[in-house]
Formats: structure tokens, C-alpha cells, sequence
């Protein structure tokens, strides 16, 4: 069973519903024995970087993910969930992430050498840097939907593909049992979908 | 590279999409559900779901046709018509909508912009707003393009922006429904005001008018479109196989018999 982790942030009905659709049992909860018994862990967010670690503590769920990924449980940050997986973000201020991934989340906008729409919102094409399990069903240049105004910098080896935007942005991220997906792969498709099978079939 | 995207949009009566000719005669085209599934197969970008019933009982057929919707089909919906609160983007987000279009209800309360961009995120605020001609201006428009606001609508676009709106919708009442080409005119002069990405609607009658809406303002984002699409007169996988022939960066989906073969 995937553990959808519930902590108040964003919309998880199509992510819920993307799995079901797969066939892969899942439960959307913020309950830690469930989460604490969960074969794979996915931990979704959209909004505030401080706001969405605020309320995994206030939760209390930042220990029990925090220590089910050192156990070596497969863990997928999706969008801000992904976010929240590194060192620490620059988002309004300066805040401490999960890490379990080298790297730090900055603005986009200071980094853009040309003048580019931020959001950076829409479907982007993937380049396959590091092929890994998240990339093993689908091809270079496959597209993929993003939304997202933050992005992860010097992740090193961990970065499995990316999307130009100016930047490059990193898309797919992986320190062993613990990946993410800057995009949302259960709006993007069938590609999306194949990403989240090869998740939930061989992680 | 981003891509430009091509949106069809469902207008929803009575849990039946039907769609009108400047902005009437309405007619019935098909099943919601069932036409969401196509656009998704034919490799449709993104989907608009704009409920344009007056009823109660109408409403409670809305979201149960989005609910529906978003649990087969994984790509971003927008969901518009009837949203005058807060409560109301609640209502469709709770339904699986990734994005809430306002239209009238933010020209009677233009705290709705702020409003629900502090609560879901800028991303998840879709201003739409039908402009028009009046005197050489650039006039919006309520109540579906019945009534004149009196407001300045490259005014209202920029204003919305710093609201927080995420995105604009601009819908072009003097070209809607008459497929001679997207309003270009209107939408350079909207793009010279906002840096929110841009969807452009009203006015597609064939595959060359979506070349010339992407080779002619690079600030446009997407072109939206309904009864072109809903009648098969424009299908989507040519209309975006032909752009991305034109340089135009598309998102191509690969053959469903491809993905069969391996799942």
C-alpha cells in the first residue's frame, strides 16, 4: 500500500485517483501508524515552502517520514514535496528542508538569463540525464506538466532529468530510496502515469 | 522548451456539453465525460469544464460530471462559470478542478482575485474575461458578453494580474464564433500588459489560424477553442502534429497502440 501523506497541502484527489486507476492500492491519510506501515510513501504539496514544513511538524509527520526514508522506504516527493526533500529553501526567507537530498530550492526569476513568464507552467519536455527507475518507461523528450516558481539547485549526481527553462531545471531527482518529480505526474498524462507505475511496481 | 498548448473547452448545461454562436442558439454536442476522455486520448493539453447552468440540480450534475472527469482523465482541468466566492473554488478543487476560472464574479468583487490566490496559490487563479470593441476601446464585458462593464479591459487584465491572477483567459467577442482567426489585434495589445501566460479564445476556424496565433504573438500560451473541436472540423493530434511541422513547439503524444503494447 502507498501512504499519500495528508498534511493539509493541496489537492490530492488526482493523484489518489491516478493510482487507483493503476491498480496500486493507496490511502490518503496523516495518520502515522498508517504512514509508519506504509510499503511506499508519497509526500505530494503545492503552495509556501515555511508553510507546508510548518505543517509536517505540526502534524507530526516530519520524524516519522524522515525516519521510514533512513529505513530505506521508497519515498516520491511530488511539486513541493519534492521541494521539501532537500537541504533548505530560499522561498520568503530561509528554511530547513527534510534532507534527504543534496540541494537547495531558489527562484527561479534570479536565474533566468532571458525574460521568461514565472510560473514556469506548462508541459516541458524531460531530458533524460541519469536513466533511473522513474525514467525507465518513457523517452527522452517525453513532456511532462509543471507548475512551480522554485527550483532545486547543485543536486549533483542526484539529478535523473531535467527541463530547460532558462534554466535547467531539475525533473526527476534520486538518492536512493528517496526520489522526486518537480512536475505533477498525475496531471501529466500518460506519461505521468507510466512515471508513478514504475514507482509504485519497482521502487 | 515549454510548450504551447491547445485547450478545448466544454461548456456543460444540464450535465451535457453544449456550446453557442456568439454566445447563442445553443446547441447539444455529447456527453462530458465521455468527450473529456477523447480530448485526453487525442493529446488535448488541458481541458476547460465551464458550467453555464442556472440551476441547482444543474450544479449538483456539474460537479458530479467533474468528479467523474478527474478520475479517469490526468490532465490539469479548469474548471469556470458560476464562481462568485471563495466557497466556490472550494466546491470544484474538492471535485479534482487543478484551476478555478472567474469571470463576472471578479468584476463584482475583484477581492475574489486576492482572495483566492492567497488561499490556493496564483497558479490555481484563472482570470477570463470577454473583451470587445466600444469607441476604438478595449471594453469588458459581463454576464457572458451581455453586458458592457464601462471598464478598460487591458485596465482590468493588468489589474488582475496584480491581484494575483496566475493566468488570463481573453476572449475576443468580436471574433467569437465567426472562424475567421484568433483576435490579434486585441490579444498584442493585452500581451503588452501582463506577464501572466495568455489563453487566447474566439475565433479558430481552421489549423492556420492557431499557426498565425503562436507565429504572431509570442506571448500567447495557448489557444482554446470548442465547437471546431467538438464537430471534428479541427481534430487535435492533426492540429498539433501540423503546428509542431511549423516549428511550433507541441506537446506530441506517442500512438496509443505504443502504449498498449508495453502496459
Amino acid at each position: 500500500m502507498i501512504a499519500i501523506i495528508d498534511y493539509g497541502v493541496g489537492n490530492l484527489y488526482s493523484l489518489s485517483h491516478s493510482l487507483t486507476h493503476l491498480g496500486v492500492e493507496n490511502a490518503v491519510t496523516s495518520d502515522r501508524a498508517l504512514i509508519g506501515a506504509a510499503d511506499k510513501l508519497i509526500l505530494p504539496g503545492v503552495g509556501a515552502f515555511g508553510d507546508a514544513r510548518k505543517r509536517l511538524d505540526d502534524c507530526g509527520l516530519t520524524e516519522v517520514i524522515v525516519g521510514r526514508a533512513h529505513a530505506g522506504i521508497p519515498l516520491l516527493g511530488i511539486c513541493l514535496g519534492m521541494q521539501l526533500l532537500f537541504e533548505k529553501s530560499f522561498e520568503y526567507g530561509e528554511h530547513e528542508g527534510l534532507n534527504l537530498i543534496p540541494g537547495q530550492v531558489c527562484p527561479i526569476q534570479a536565474d533566468l538569463p532571458r525574460p521568461l513568464k514565472v510560473p514556469h507552467i506548462g508541459w516541458n519536455q524531460l531530458h533524460i540525464v541519469r536513466p533511473c527507475l522513474l525514467t525507465r518507461d518513457i523517452a527522452e523528450g517525453d513532456s511532462v506538466y509543471y507548475v512551480h516558481s522554485y527550483y532545486a539547485k547543485n543536486v549533483g549526481d542526484c539529478l535523473m532529468a531535467s527541463s530547460e527553462y532558462g534554466v535547467e531545471v531539475p525533473g526527476i531527482v534520486q538518492k536512493d530510496n528517496v526520489y522526486g518529480a518537480q512536475f505533477h505526474p498525475e496531471k501529466s498524462g500518460e506519461i505521468g502515469l507510466r512515471i508513478l507505475r514504475a514507482f509504485a511496481e519497482g521502487a | 522548451m515549454i510548450s504551447k498548448r491547445i485547450i478545448p473547452c466544454l461548456d456543460v448545461r444540464n450535465g451535457r456539453v453544449v456550446k453557442g454562436v456568439n454566445f447563442e442558439g445553443i446547441q447539444d454536442v455529447a456527453d462530458p465525460v465521455e468527450m473529456a476522455r477523447f480530448y485526453n486520448d487525442s493529446g488535448a493539453d488541458e481541458l476547460v469544464f465551464y458550467d453555464i447552468t442556472a440551476s441547482f440540480e444543474g450544479r449538483g450534475l456539474f460537479t458530479d460530471i467533474l468528479r467523474r472527469t478527474a478520475a479517469e482523465v490526468f490532465i490539469p482541468l479548469t474548471v469556470g462559470g458560476g464562481i462568485n466566492e471563495v466557497a466556490d473554488f472550494e466546491r470544484v478543487l474538492a471535485c479534482g478542478a487543478d484551476k478555478v476560472s472567474v469571470n463576472s464574479g471578479a468584476i463584482r468583487n475583484p477581492g475574489l482575485i486576492e482572495q483566492a490566490a492567497r488561499r490556493y496559490g496564483n497558479q490555481c487563479v484563472v482570470l477570463s474575461m470577454d473583451v470587445k470593441r466600444v469607441g476604438g476601446q478595449f471594453r469588458l464585458f459581463a454576464k457572458g458578453g451581455r453586458v458592457d462593464t464601462g471598464i478598460d479591459a487591458l485596465e482590468w487584465a493588468h489589474a488582475g494580474q496584480e491581484r494575483g491572477a496566475g493566468e488570463l483567459v481573453v476572449n475576443s467577442i468580436d471574433t467569437d464564433g465567426v472562424k475567421n482567426g484568433f483576435d490579434l489585434d486585441m490579444l498584442r495589445a493585452v500581451a503588452a500588459r501582463v506577464n501572466i501566460p495568455i489563453i487566447a479564445s474566439g475565433g479558430a476556424g481552421s489549423m492556420e489560424h492557431f499557426k498565425a496565433l503562436f507565429l504572431g504573438e509570442e506571448k500567447v500560451d495557448a489557444g482554446l477553442a470548442a465547437s471546431i473541436f467538438h464537430r471534428r472540423e479541427v481534430p487535435i493530434a492533426a492540429l498539433k502534429r501540423y503546428l509542431a511541422d511549423e516549428g511550433i513547439p507541441m506537446r506530441i503524444i506517442r500512438q496509443r497502440e505504443e502504449n498498449s503494447n508495453d502496459s
